[in-house]
Protein backbone atom coordinates (compact mmCIF):
# COMPACT_ATOMS: atom_id res chain seq x y z
CA UNK A 1 0.00 0.00 0.00
CA UNK A 2 3.06 2.14 0.76
CA UNK A 3 4.43 1.37 -2.28
CA UNK A 4 1.36 2.13 -4.60
CA UNK A 5 0.67 5.70 -2.43
CA UNK A 6 4.70 6.39 -3.21
CA UNK A 7 3.96 5.66 -7.30
CA UNK A 8 0.62 8.06 -6.81
CA UNK A 9 2.71 10.93 -5.49
CA UNK A 10 5.26 10.62 -7.94
CA UNK A 11 2.11 10.46 -11.06
CA UNK A 12 0.65 13.66 -9.17
CA UNK A 13 3.85 15.28 -9.40
CA UNK A 14 4.69 14.56 -13.08
CA UNK A 15 0.92 15.49 -14.24
CA UNK A 16 1.29 18.52 -12.15
CA UNK A 17 4.65 19.47 -13.56
CA UNK A 18 3.56 18.02 -17.06
CA UNK A 19 1.98 21.31 -17.92
CA UNK A 20 4.22 23.97 -16.86
CA UNK A 21 6.65 25.35 -19.37
CA UNK A 22 9.23 24.48 -21.04
CA UNK A 23 7.34 21.63 -22.14
CA UNK A 24 10.95 19.66 -23.01
CA UNK A 25 9.56 19.07 -26.81
CA UNK A 26 12.80 17.57 -28.10
CA UNK A 27 13.62 15.69 -24.83
CA UNK A 28 10.21 13.44 -25.44
CA UNK A 29 11.46 13.29 -29.21
CA UNK A 30 14.55 11.89 -28.06
CA UNK A 31 13.36 9.25 -26.00
CA UNK A 32 10.36 8.28 -28.31
CA UNK A 33 13.05 7.31 -30.46
CA UNK A 34 15.16 5.85 -28.17
CA UNK A 35 12.57 3.30 -26.55
CA UNK A 36 10.57 3.32 -29.90
CA UNK A 37 12.89 3.10 -32.90
CA UNK A 38 15.39 0.84 -30.74
CA UNK A 39 12.87 -1.54 -29.66
CA UNK A 40 11.64 -2.29 -33.38
CA UNK A 41 13.95 -5.37 -33.80
CA UNK A 42 13.21 -6.50 -30.91
CA UNK A 43 9.78 -6.21 -31.35
CA UNK A 44 9.56 -7.19 -35.08
CA UNK A 45 11.45 -10.52 -34.11
CA UNK A 46 9.21 -11.39 -31.29
CA UNK A 47 5.72 -10.63 -33.03
CA UNK A 48 7.70 -12.50 -36.31
CA UNK A 49 8.20 -15.44 -34.12
CA UNK A 50 5.03 -16.02 -32.06
CA UNK A 51 3.20 -15.68 -35.73
CA UNK A 52 4.73 -18.55 -36.52
CA UNK A 53 4.40 -20.12 -33.73
CA UNK A 54 0.75 -19.66 -32.93
CA UNK A 55 -0.04 -20.67 -36.25
CA UNK A 56 1.55 -24.05 -35.97
CA UNK A 57 0.47 -24.71 -32.86
CA UNK A 58 -3.18 -24.14 -33.58
CA UNK A 59 -2.88 -25.23 -37.32
CA UNK A 60 -3.43 -28.97 -35.77
CA UNK A 61 -6.28 -28.83 -33.48
CA UNK A 62 -8.32 -26.51 -36.48
CA UNK A 63 -7.49 -28.59 -39.12
CA UNK A 64 -8.72 -31.66 -37.01
CA UNK A 65 -12.51 -30.12 -36.74
CA UNK A 66 -12.43 -29.00 -40.57
CA UNK A 67 -11.86 -25.29 -39.57
CA UNK A 68 -8.28 -24.65 -40.93
CA UNK A 69 -9.79 -21.96 -42.87
CA UNK A 70 -10.03 -20.01 -39.71
CA UNK A 71 -6.60 -19.88 -38.82
CA UNK A 72 -6.12 -16.10 -40.40
CA UNK A 73 -9.01 -15.07 -38.15
CA UNK A 74 -7.94 -16.69 -34.85
CA UNK A 75 -4.28 -15.58 -35.47
CA UNK A 76 -5.54 -11.69 -36.34
CA UNK A 77 -7.86 -11.96 -33.10
CA UNK A 78 -5.79 -13.80 -30.87
CA UNK A 79 -2.66 -10.87 -31.50
CA UNK A 80 -5.02 -7.32 -31.99
CA UNK A 81 -6.54 -8.49 -29.09
CA UNK A 82 -4.35 -9.53 -26.36
CA UNK A 83 -1.30 -10.70 -27.38
CA UNK A 84 0.30 -8.11 -29.58
CA UNK A 85 -0.57 -5.67 -26.62
CA UNK A 86 0.32 -7.92 -23.90
CA UNK A 87 3.75 -9.06 -25.30
CA UNK A 88 5.03 -5.63 -26.21
CA UNK A 89 4.02 -4.26 -22.91
CA UNK A 90 6.41 -6.96 -21.21
CA UNK A 91 8.93 -6.75 -23.70
CA UNK A 92 9.65 -3.16 -23.50
CA UNK A 93 9.32 -3.14 -19.85
CA UNK A 94 12.18 -5.67 -20.08
CA UNK A 95 14.04 -3.36 -22.55
CA UNK A 96 13.31 0.56 -21.93
CA UNK A 97 12.37 -0.02 -18.05
CA UNK A 98 15.36 -1.45 -17.46
CA UNK A 99 17.13 1.04 -19.45
CA UNK A 100 15.24 3.51 -17.80
CA UNK A 101 15.75 2.40 -14.25
CA UNK A 102 19.47 1.71 -14.84
CA UNK A 103 19.55 5.11 -16.22
CA UNK A 104 18.28 7.87 -14.11
CA UNK A 105 19.47 5.37 -10.88
CA UNK A 106 22.78 5.61 -12.05
CA UNK A 107 22.72 9.70 -12.81
CA UNK A 108 21.25 9.96 -9.19
CA UNK A 109 24.47 8.18 -7.81
CA UNK A 110 27.03 10.01 -9.94
CA UNK A 111 25.08 13.25 -8.91
CA UNK A 112 24.40 14.07 -12.43
CA UNK A 113 20.25 14.70 -11.01
CA UNK A 114 21.93 17.30 -8.57
CA UNK A 115 24.28 18.81 -11.10
CA UNK A 116 20.67 19.77 -12.98
CA UNK A 117 18.94 20.82 -10.04
CA UNK A 118 22.19 23.39 -9.43
CA UNK A 119 21.82 24.94 -12.63
CA UNK A 120 18.34 25.67 -12.12
CA UNK A 121 16.97 23.04 -14.44
CA UNK A 122 13.76 21.02 -13.14
CA UNK A 123 15.30 17.32 -13.15
CA UNK A 124 12.08 16.23 -12.81
CA UNK A 125 10.73 17.64 -15.62
CA UNK A 126 13.55 17.48 -17.78
CA UNK A 127 13.91 13.50 -17.04
CA UNK A 128 10.94 11.40 -15.85
CA UNK A 129 8.12 13.42 -17.49
CA UNK A 130 9.65 13.11 -21.22
CA UNK A 131 10.52 9.38 -20.43
CA UNK A 132 6.65 8.84 -18.81
CA UNK A 133 5.46 10.13 -22.06
CA UNK A 134 7.37 8.57 -24.72
CA UNK A 135 6.72 5.32 -22.72
CA UNK A 136 2.93 6.21 -23.53
CA UNK A 137 3.62 7.00 -27.02
CA UNK A 138 5.15 4.23 -28.45
CA UNK A 139 4.08 1.22 -27.06
CA UNK A 140 0.36 1.75 -28.80
CA UNK A 141 2.87 2.22 -31.92
CA UNK A 142 5.12 -0.91 -31.04
CA UNK A 143 1.68 -3.26 -30.43
CA UNK A 144 0.84 -2.42 -34.36
CA UNK A 145 3.99 -3.28 -35.55
CA UNK A 146 4.20 -6.28 -33.27
CA UNK A 147 0.47 -7.10 -34.51
CA UNK A 148 1.77 -6.36 -38.16
CA UNK A 149 4.96 -8.68 -37.87
CA UNK A 150 2.77 -11.22 -36.07
CA UNK A 151 0.28 -11.67 -39.23
CA UNK A 152 3.35 -11.66 -41.56
CA UNK A 153 4.71 -14.91 -40.27
CA UNK A 154 1.66 -16.65 -39.72
CA UNK A 155 1.00 -16.05 -43.36
CA UNK A 156 4.59 -17.62 -44.52
CA UNK A 157 3.85 -20.57 -42.16
CA UNK A 158 0.42 -20.99 -43.86
CA UNK A 159 1.61 -20.29 -47.17
CA UNK A 160 4.37 -22.60 -46.88
CA UNK A 161 1.80 -25.37 -45.53
CA UNK A 162 -1.20 -24.91 -47.86
CA UNK A 163 -0.19 -22.25 -50.33
CA UNK A 164 -2.80 -19.77 -49.45
CA UNK A 165 -2.37 -16.81 -51.49
CA UNK A 166 -1.58 -13.18 -49.25
CA UNK A 167 -5.10 -11.67 -50.61
CA UNK A 168 -7.11 -14.79 -49.57
CA UNK A 169 -4.63 -14.81 -46.29
CA UNK A 170 -5.53 -10.95 -45.79
CA UNK A 171 -9.56 -11.63 -46.21
CA UNK A 172 -9.80 -14.53 -43.68
CA UNK A 173 -7.62 -12.53 -41.23
CA UNK A 174 -9.51 -9.43 -41.15
CA UNK A 175 -13.27 -10.94 -41.72
CA UNK A 176 -13.75 -11.03 -38.02
CA UNK A 177 -12.46 -8.13 -37.25
CA UNK A 178 -14.00 -4.94 -36.37
CA UNK A 179 -12.37 -1.73 -34.80
CA UNK A 180 -13.62 -2.93 -31.20
CA UNK A 181 -11.22 -5.95 -31.30
CA UNK A 182 -8.13 -3.36 -32.39
CA UNK A 183 -8.45 0.23 -31.13
CA UNK A 184 -9.35 -0.22 -27.80
CA UNK A 185 -6.86 -3.04 -27.25
CA UNK A 186 -4.10 -1.03 -28.57
CA UNK A 187 -5.00 1.89 -27.47
CA UNK A 188 -4.99 0.10 -23.70
CA UNK A 189 -1.04 -0.18 -23.97
CA UNK A 190 -0.89 3.36 -23.56
CA UNK A 191 -2.04 2.77 -19.97
CA UNK A 192 1.12 0.02 -19.93
CA UNK A 193 3.96 2.87 -21.57
CA UNK A 194 2.21 4.92 -18.21
CA UNK A 195 2.70 2.39 -16.03
CA UNK A 196 6.14 1.38 -17.43
CA UNK A 197 7.51 4.96 -17.73
CA UNK A 198 6.10 5.56 -14.43
CA UNK A 199 7.45 2.73 -12.15
CA UNK A 200 10.83 2.78 -14.08
CA UNK A 201 11.44 6.35 -13.17
CA UNK A 202 10.22 6.14 -9.73
CA UNK A 203 13.02 3.85 -9.11
CA UNK A 204 15.96 5.68 -11.18
CA UNK A 205 14.70 8.47 -9.97
CA UNK A 206 14.41 7.80 -6.22
CA UNK A 207 17.04 5.50 -5.43
CA UNK A 208 19.79 6.35 -2.72
CA UNK A 209 21.65 3.30 -1.99
CA UNK A 210 24.80 4.21 -4.16
CA UNK A 211 25.66 1.93 -7.26
CA UNK A 212 23.98 -1.21 -5.64
CA UNK A 213 20.53 0.72 -6.26
CA UNK A 214 21.83 0.97 -9.73
CA UNK A 215 20.89 -2.94 -9.90
CA UNK A 216 18.39 -3.13 -7.49
CA UNK A 217 16.42 -0.14 -9.78
CA UNK A 218 16.82 -1.75 -13.02
CA UNK A 219 15.21 -5.40 -11.43
CA UNK A 220 12.61 -3.53 -9.73
CA UNK A 221 11.40 -1.21 -12.50
CA UNK A 222 11.31 -4.69 -14.46
CA UNK A 223 9.90 -6.88 -12.32
CA UNK A 224 7.07 -3.97 -10.81
CA UNK A 225 6.28 -2.83 -14.20
CA UNK A 226 5.74 -6.37 -15.49
CA UNK A 227 3.73 -7.85 -12.84
CA UNK A 228 1.45 -3.89 -13.22
CA UNK A 229 1.04 -4.12 -16.88
CA UNK A 230 -0.93 -8.25 -16.45
CA UNK A 231 -2.35 -6.89 -13.61
CA UNK A 232 -3.36 -3.45 -15.45
CA UNK A 233 -4.79 -5.67 -18.41
CA UNK A 234 -7.11 -7.56 -16.36
CA UNK A 235 -8.76 -4.71 -15.36
CA UNK A 236 -8.58 -2.86 -18.71
CA UNK A 237 -10.36 -6.12 -20.77
CA UNK A 238 -13.10 -5.87 -17.85
CA UNK A 239 -13.50 -2.53 -19.01
CA UNK A 240 -13.17 -2.83 -22.69
CA UNK A 241 -15.54 -5.66 -22.63
CA UNK A 242 -18.14 -3.47 -20.36
CA UNK A 243 -17.86 -0.79 -22.90
CA UNK A 244 -18.01 -2.74 -25.93
CA UNK A 245 -19.86 -5.93 -25.43
CA UNK A 246 -19.67 -7.09 -28.81
CA UNK A 247 -15.53 -6.93 -29.01
CA UNK A 248 -15.72 -10.40 -26.87
CA UNK A 249 -14.08 -12.88 -28.99
CA UNK B 1 12.63 38.43 0.98
CA UNK B 2 15.71 40.69 1.51
CA UNK B 3 17.58 40.80 4.80
CA UNK B 4 19.53 43.18 5.30
CA UNK B 5 21.90 42.17 7.74
CA UNK B 6 23.03 38.75 5.49
CA UNK B 7 26.12 38.88 3.59
CA UNK B 8 27.31 37.32 0.26
CA UNK B 9 26.34 33.92 2.13
CA UNK B 10 25.24 33.35 5.78
CA UNK B 11 25.10 30.16 7.77
CA UNK B 12 22.81 30.78 11.05
CA UNK B 13 22.55 28.11 13.45
CA UNK B 14 22.20 25.85 10.91
CA UNK B 15 21.91 22.19 11.66
CA UNK B 16 21.39 18.87 9.47
CA UNK B 17 21.17 15.46 10.43
CA UNK B 18 20.18 12.13 8.30
CA UNK B 19 19.49 9.19 9.75
CA UNK B 20 19.49 9.97 13.06
CA UNK B 21 23.14 11.10 12.79
CA UNK B 22 23.64 15.23 12.96
CA UNK B 23 26.36 15.80 10.57
CA UNK B 24 25.84 19.69 11.11
CA UNK B 25 25.33 20.89 14.90
CA UNK B 26 24.54 24.46 14.99
CA UNK B 27 27.15 26.11 11.91
CA UNK B 28 27.16 29.75 11.52
CA UNK B 29 29.97 31.50 9.36
CA UNK B 30 29.28 34.30 6.89
CA UNK B 31 31.20 35.28 3.69
CA UNK B 32 31.73 38.37 2.35
CA UNK B 33 30.61 38.85 -1.38
CA UNK B 34 33.92 38.10 -3.53
CA UNK B 35 35.70 36.34 -0.60
CA UNK B 36 37.13 32.85 -0.96
CA UNK B 37 36.80 30.60 1.84
CA UNK B 38 38.23 26.75 1.85
CA UNK B 39 36.41 24.27 4.20
CA UNK B 40 38.84 21.77 5.97
CA UNK B 41 37.83 19.00 8.33
CA UNK B 42 38.07 14.94 7.99
CA UNK B 43 36.13 12.66 5.48
CA UNK B 44 32.60 12.99 6.93
CA UNK B 45 32.37 16.30 8.81
CA UNK B 46 29.69 18.04 6.78
CA UNK B 47 31.90 19.83 4.20
CA UNK B 48 30.01 18.56 1.59
CA UNK B 49 26.88 18.87 2.67
CA UNK B 50 27.29 22.50 3.60
CA UNK B 51 27.62 22.82 -0.16
CA UNK B 52 24.57 21.05 -0.89
CA UNK B 53 22.95 23.11 2.23
CA UNK B 54 24.35 26.15 0.54
CA UNK B 55 22.78 25.96 -2.93
CA UNK B 56 19.34 24.22 -1.38
CA UNK B 57 19.68 20.83 -2.61
CA UNK B 58 18.86 19.52 0.81
CA UNK B 59 17.30 21.65 3.53
CA UNK B 60 18.38 22.20 7.44
CA UNK B 61 16.38 20.85 10.01
CA UNK B 62 16.88 23.98 11.90
CA UNK B 63 18.81 27.44 10.54
CA UNK B 64 18.76 30.06 8.45
CA UNK B 65 21.05 30.13 4.85
CA UNK B 66 21.08 33.49 3.23
CA UNK B 67 22.60 33.81 -0.43
CA UNK B 68 22.56 37.63 -1.04
CA UNK B 69 20.69 38.10 1.87
CA UNK B 70 17.99 36.28 0.73
CA UNK B 71 16.88 33.14 2.94
CA UNK B 72 16.23 30.02 1.24
CA UNK B 73 15.41 27.72 3.88
CA UNK B 74 11.86 29.06 3.03
CA UNK B 75 11.82 29.08 -0.62
CA UNK B 76 9.82 27.39 -2.85
CA UNK B 77 11.15 25.25 -5.92
CA UNK B 78 10.38 28.33 -8.16
CA UNK B 79 12.15 30.48 -5.63
CA UNK B 80 15.63 28.24 -5.37
CA UNK B 81 15.55 28.06 -8.84
CA UNK B 82 16.08 31.32 -8.97
CA UNK B 83 19.02 31.88 -6.37
CA UNK B 84 20.63 28.71 -8.19
CA UNK B 85 20.84 30.48 -11.24
CA UNK B 86 23.36 32.80 -9.38
CA UNK B 87 25.74 30.05 -8.13
CA UNK B 88 27.92 27.45 -9.83
CA UNK B 89 28.55 24.23 -8.47
CA UNK B 90 31.72 22.01 -9.14
CA UNK B 91 30.71 18.60 -7.85
CA UNK B 92 33.57 16.31 -6.40
CA UNK B 93 32.97 13.89 -9.41
CA UNK B 94 32.31 17.04 -11.67
CA UNK B 95 28.90 15.26 -12.44
CA UNK B 96 29.23 15.44 -15.80
CA UNK B 97 26.23 14.50 -17.87
CA UNK B 98 27.57 11.08 -19.45
CA UNK B 99 24.90 11.12 -22.30
CA UNK B 100 26.01 14.90 -23.47
CA UNK B 101 29.14 15.89 -25.24
CA UNK B 102 31.28 18.27 -23.16
CA UNK B 103 29.93 20.85 -25.65
CA UNK B 104 26.07 20.09 -25.22
CA UNK B 105 26.86 19.87 -21.38
CA UNK B 106 27.87 23.77 -21.58
CA UNK B 107 25.78 24.82 -23.84
CA UNK B 108 22.79 23.51 -21.83
CA UNK B 109 22.11 26.11 -19.10
CA UNK B 110 22.94 28.50 -21.95
CA UNK B 111 19.77 27.36 -24.17
CA UNK B 112 17.84 27.32 -20.51
CA UNK B 113 18.28 30.50 -19.32
CA UNK B 114 19.66 33.08 -22.28
CA UNK B 115 18.33 34.37 -25.27
CA UNK B 116 21.89 33.84 -26.91
CA UNK B 117 21.80 32.62 -30.48
CA UNK B 118 23.26 29.46 -31.24
CA UNK B 119 26.54 31.31 -32.43
CA UNK B 120 26.59 33.56 -29.30
CA UNK B 121 26.08 30.05 -27.12
CA UNK B 122 28.81 28.43 -29.84
CA UNK B 123 31.43 31.28 -28.92
CA UNK B 124 30.54 31.22 -25.15
CA UNK B 125 31.18 27.59 -25.04
CA UNK B 126 34.57 27.98 -27.06
CA UNK B 127 35.69 30.66 -24.55
CA UNK B 128 35.17 28.91 -21.42
CA UNK B 129 36.44 25.22 -22.82
CA UNK B 130 39.56 27.39 -23.71
CA UNK B 131 39.70 29.27 -20.31
CA UNK B 132 40.13 25.73 -18.56
CA UNK B 133 42.35 24.01 -21.83
CA UNK B 134 40.04 21.84 -23.15
CA UNK B 135 39.20 23.76 -26.62
CA UNK B 136 40.55 20.14 -28.34
CA UNK B 137 38.09 18.18 -26.60
CA UNK B 138 35.26 20.07 -27.38
CA UNK B 139 33.17 17.25 -29.19
CA UNK B 140 34.26 14.65 -26.85
CA UNK B 141 31.95 12.48 -24.13
CA UNK B 142 32.60 12.55 -20.69
CA UNK B 143 33.64 8.90 -20.61
CA UNK B 144 36.72 9.76 -22.93
CA UNK B 145 38.22 12.50 -20.50
CA UNK B 146 40.81 12.13 -17.79
CA UNK B 147 39.62 12.70 -14.04
CA UNK B 148 41.63 16.26 -14.31
CA UNK B 149 39.67 17.03 -17.97
CA UNK B 150 36.14 16.00 -15.85
CA UNK B 151 37.60 18.42 -13.30
CA UNK B 152 38.27 21.08 -15.26
CA UNK B 153 35.15 20.55 -17.58
CA UNK B 154 32.88 20.48 -14.44
CA UNK B 155 34.39 24.06 -13.78
CA UNK B 156 33.73 25.48 -17.39
CA UNK B 157 29.52 24.78 -17.04
CA UNK B 158 29.58 25.79 -13.53
CA UNK B 159 30.91 29.00 -14.82
CA UNK B 160 29.25 29.24 -18.00
CA UNK B 161 26.16 31.56 -16.31
CA UNK B 162 28.67 33.54 -15.09
CA UNK B 163 28.15 32.67 -11.55
CA UNK B 164 28.18 35.33 -8.67
CA UNK B 165 28.72 32.59 -5.91
CA UNK B 166 30.82 29.28 -6.74
CA UNK B 167 30.87 25.91 -4.61
CA UNK B 168 33.52 24.02 -5.46
CA UNK B 169 33.52 20.37 -3.85
CA UNK B 170 37.40 18.67 -3.57
CA UNK B 171 38.82 20.25 -6.94
CA UNK B 172 41.96 18.29 -6.42
CA UNK B 173 40.83 15.22 -4.98
CA UNK B 174 42.19 12.55 -7.07
CA UNK B 175 44.53 14.82 -9.34
CA UNK B 176 48.09 14.44 -9.22
CA UNK B 177 49.74 17.91 -7.81
CA UNK B 178 49.94 19.24 -11.26
CA UNK B 179 46.58 19.26 -12.13
CA UNK B 180 45.78 20.36 -8.75
CA UNK B 181 47.69 22.97 -9.57
CA UNK B 182 46.45 23.68 -12.73
CA UNK B 183 43.27 23.72 -11.09
CA UNK B 184 43.65 26.13 -8.45
CA UNK B 185 45.12 28.45 -11.31
CA UNK B 186 41.75 28.94 -12.57
CA UNK B 187 40.36 29.28 -9.56
CA UNK B 188 43.17 32.08 -8.94
CA UNK B 189 42.14 33.88 -11.69
CA UNK B 190 38.47 33.78 -10.57
CA UNK B 191 39.00 35.85 -7.10
CA UNK B 192 37.23 38.74 -6.91
CA UNK B 193 34.81 37.61 -9.75
CA UNK B 194 32.64 35.34 -7.60
CA UNK B 195 32.29 35.03 -3.99
CA UNK B 196 33.70 31.15 -3.73
CA UNK B 197 33.35 28.21 -1.09
CA UNK B 198 35.71 25.02 -1.63
CA UNK B 199 35.94 22.02 0.13
CA UNK B 200 39.43 20.82 -0.01
CA UNK B 201 41.86 18.76 1.85
CA UNK B 202 44.65 20.30 -0.44
CA UNK B 203 46.27 23.00 2.21
CA UNK B 204 49.09 24.07 -0.05
CA UNK B 205 46.03 24.96 -2.44
CA UNK B 206 43.21 26.26 0.08
CA UNK B 207 46.38 28.65 1.58
CA UNK B 208 46.75 29.87 -1.98
CA UNK B 209 43.49 30.36 -3.30
CA UNK B 210 41.48 31.07 -0.02
CA UNK B 211 41.54 34.47 1.89
CA UNK B 212 39.90 32.43 5.00
CA UNK B 213 40.24 29.00 5.96
CA UNK B 214 37.22 27.22 7.61
CA UNK B 215 37.87 24.01 9.83
CA UNK B 216 34.83 21.66 10.80
CA UNK B 217 34.95 18.35 12.73
CA UNK B 218 32.16 16.50 13.86
CA UNK B 219 29.76 18.80 12.85
CA UNK B 220 30.98 22.05 14.60
CA UNK B 221 32.50 24.46 13.12
CA UNK B 222 35.84 24.60 15.15
CA UNK B 223 37.72 27.47 13.58
CA UNK B 224 37.22 30.26 11.17
CA UNK B 225 40.06 32.72 9.96
CA UNK B 226 43.17 33.36 7.49
CA UNK B 227 45.89 30.64 7.58
CA UNK B 228 47.85 32.73 9.52
CA UNK B 229 46.16 32.22 12.56
CA UNK B 230 44.37 29.15 12.36
CA UNK B 231 48.43 28.19 12.48
CA UNK B 232 48.35 29.15 15.88
CA UNK B 233 44.83 28.15 16.82
CA UNK B 234 44.41 26.61 20.64
CA UNK B 235 42.96 23.18 19.06
CA UNK B 236 45.53 21.03 17.97
CA UNK B 237 43.17 19.53 15.38
CA UNK B 238 42.96 22.41 13.88
CA UNK B 239 46.62 23.45 13.64
CA UNK B 240 47.39 20.15 11.93
CA UNK B 241 44.77 20.57 9.27
CA UNK B 242 45.83 23.84 8.04
CA UNK B 243 49.82 23.34 8.59
CA UNK B 244 51.93 22.44 4.98
CA UNK B 245 54.40 21.09 6.80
Amino acid sequence: MDLIGQFGLFASRGVRRAFRRPYESRTIWDQVEKAGWQSLPLIAASGFALGVVLTLHTRGSLTQFGAAALIPAVQSLAFFNEIGPLIAGLLVAGRVGAGIGAELANMRVTEQIDAIEALSIDSFKLLVIPRIVACAIVLPLLTIFMDTCGLIGGFLVENRISHLSLTLFLDRAFSQVTWTSVVPPTLKTAVFGFLIGLVSCYYGYTTDEGSAGVGRASTNSVVVSSLLIILADVLLVKIIFFLYPDSAI
Amino acid sequence: MRLPNCYGISFQSVSKGFNGHRVLDNVSFEISPGEALCLMGRSGTGKSVTLKLTIGLIRPDQGRICIEGQNIVEMNEDGLSSVRRKIGFLFQSAALFDSFSLNDNLALPLMRFTNKSQDEIDFVVQKELEAVGLAEARYRMPAELSGGMRKRAGLARALVLEPRILLIDEPSSGLDRITSSEIDELLLGLKGRATMVIVTHDVPGARRVGDRLAVLDKGHLLAIGSAQELEKHDNRLVRCLVSEG
